[in-house]
């Protein structure tokens, strides 16, 4: 049983990874011949401690999956339903049923005058198999229509390196900026923070992770970053 | 066949460009070049340029189109009215609908299409300067700019034609001895897996030739994977040398 890679390296599709053994592989990886090889330009994370392999995808687009938040934009309205783009291959559907807890009865016009065309949403994913489009809810609570704050899109294979080990970057951004950040699993990060400025900070501070995401050291570098960027705006 | 009005290797077996003839011309492939696409890649070939974006998985239209169980990939090859000598008219020939289809099927093995039901995958090629060899130098670049949209795949894809030009077998064929040669095989392979996904042949090979001619491919192809890998890591490394710092 041979590795044929390093911690951290940047794989191509098809490289080989290692032998059918001791570790366990997962991720973007697919298997012949007891060999495992990488699916996708991707991000090899070795643990030793564990014997763990992970690749992880450097880019893509998002593939919804039942119970992830996402961060939709509503571009149409139909009888009973909104068509919602949730910056995947899939356009979403939210029902009328999923926005009212109580049984209602509503016309066309009505239905515009809760959620329009062009409206920013916060939902959750209920449904999805491939077979049909996926179907949203805002009922729960922290759903809904997002009324303030600025919309930043980035990678979503990019998501987990914003939020960090156990969210350790996404707090430290927020508490650096005193500001909120709501995180879509599909690619759209929503800042919202009294300070204009700090909120155009935190925008930077997500384009820099997307760009820096596959490097080391990244949550120190931020942290630099922002402490110049808070400098600049004092003076 | 056409009698060549120049001689193409001449008495010290060189090549009309001074190459041997197992020698490949010079490959420079660049991996992320356009902004606005997913994925993209340029190669240069000897003197074939070739830009290739690809835009998906993503919505299809027309939506008939669609297939139930896996993604739907399309390409189309097009040639730059100005990529070769006489002007090209810009409607699509019947050279290049039909390249199109020999490297969408060149291409369809490697990807997991049943990843992405009901999804496109579109890929453009576009050429702006042709020098034979152009459908092989496309599903290179082709393959770095799938990989490079974070597309899944089982291997790149890299192909390399093999020529006959005077009785000899000689890889990577130019332009003009693609025109005055007695024979061309693009061949296209996945190499590490070691699958072949596009076999053409023009001309007269035999049995003998042909086993030849494998090998041959397979050392060429070789040479440019590793350099399509270097261009999809690149991008990556350079990024990562300023965030040492």
């Amino acid at each position: 049983m041979t590795l044929y890679i390093k911690h951290k390296q940047i794989v191509v599709p098809g490289e080989l990874i290692i032998d059918e053994g001791k570790y366990v592989v997962e991720g973007k990886v697919y298997c012949i011949n007891k060999r495992y090889y990488s699916k996708v330009l991707g991000l090899v994370e070795v643990d030793e401690e564990n014997k763990r392999i992970k690749v992880i995808s450097l880019k893509g687009k998002y593939i919804p999956e039942v119970g992830d938040i996402v961060i939709g934009k509503v571009i149409d309205v139909g009888l009973t339903n909104w068509t919602v783009d949730i910056n995947s291959p899939y356009t979403a559907i939210l029902q009328v049923t999923e926005v009212f807890s109580k049984p209602t009865s509503i016309s066309r016009n009505s239905l515009s005058q809760i959620l329009d065309v062009g409206d920013i949403i916060i939902a959750k994913v209920i449904a999805f198999d491939f077979t049909r489009d996926p179907l949203l809810t805002i009922k729960e609570s922290k759903l809904g229509k997002v009324t303030k704050g600025t919309m930043v899109e980035i990678d979503p294979s990019k998501i987990p390196r914003l939020i960090g080990k156990k969210g350790s970057m996404i707090s430290m951004i927020k508490d650096m900026l005193d500001v909120d950040i709501i995180v879509g699993k599909n690619g759209r990060v929503i800042v919202v923070g009294k300070n204009p400025l700090k909120e155009g900070i935190s925008t930077l501070v997500i384009k820099m992770i997307e760009k820096e995401a596959h490097t080391t050291g990244l949550t120190d570098r931020v942290k630099i970053f922002i402490e110049e960027k808070l400098r600049e705006v004092k003076q | 066949m056409k009698i060549s009005p120049i001689k193409l290797i001449d008495e010290n077996g060189r090549r009309i460009d001074g190459r041997l003839p197992h020698e490949i011309r010079k490959v420079k492939i660049e991996s992320g070049v356009l902004k606005n696409a997913d994925g993209s890649a340029y190669i240069e070939l000897g003197n074939n340029k070739i830009i290739v974006a690809v835009y998906g998985p993503r919505e299809v239209y027309p939506k008939h189109q669609a297939l139930a169980d896996r993604a739907l990939l399309r390409c189309r090859y097009s040639m730059a009215p100005f990529s070769v000598e006489e002007r090209k008219t810009p409607s699509p020939t019947r050279r290049e609908i039909e390249l199109s289809k020999v490297i969408r099927e060149a291409l369809e093995p490697a990807i997991f299409l049943e990843e992405y039901p009901r999804t496109a995958i579109d890929v453009f090629i576009e050429v702006l300067e042709a020098d034979g060899g152009t459908r092989t130098a496309s599903i290179t670049a082709a393959s770095v700019a799938l990989a490079d949209a974070g597309i899944p795949m089982r291997d790149l894809v890299t192909a390399i034609a093999i020529g006959k030009v005077e009785g000899l077998l000689v890889v990577d064929l130019n332009g003009l001895e693609d025109q005055y040669g007695e024979g061309d095989m693009p061949i296209a392979m996945m190499p590490q897996l070691g699958y072949v996904t596009l076999f053409q042949a023009d001309g007269r090979f035999t049995a003998e030739e042909l086993k030849e001619a494998f090998k041959l491919a397979n050392d060429a192809i070789k040479k440019i994977y590793e350099e399509q890998k270097q261009a999809l890591k690149r991008k990556y490394l350079k990024v990562a040398e300023i965030g040492e710092i």
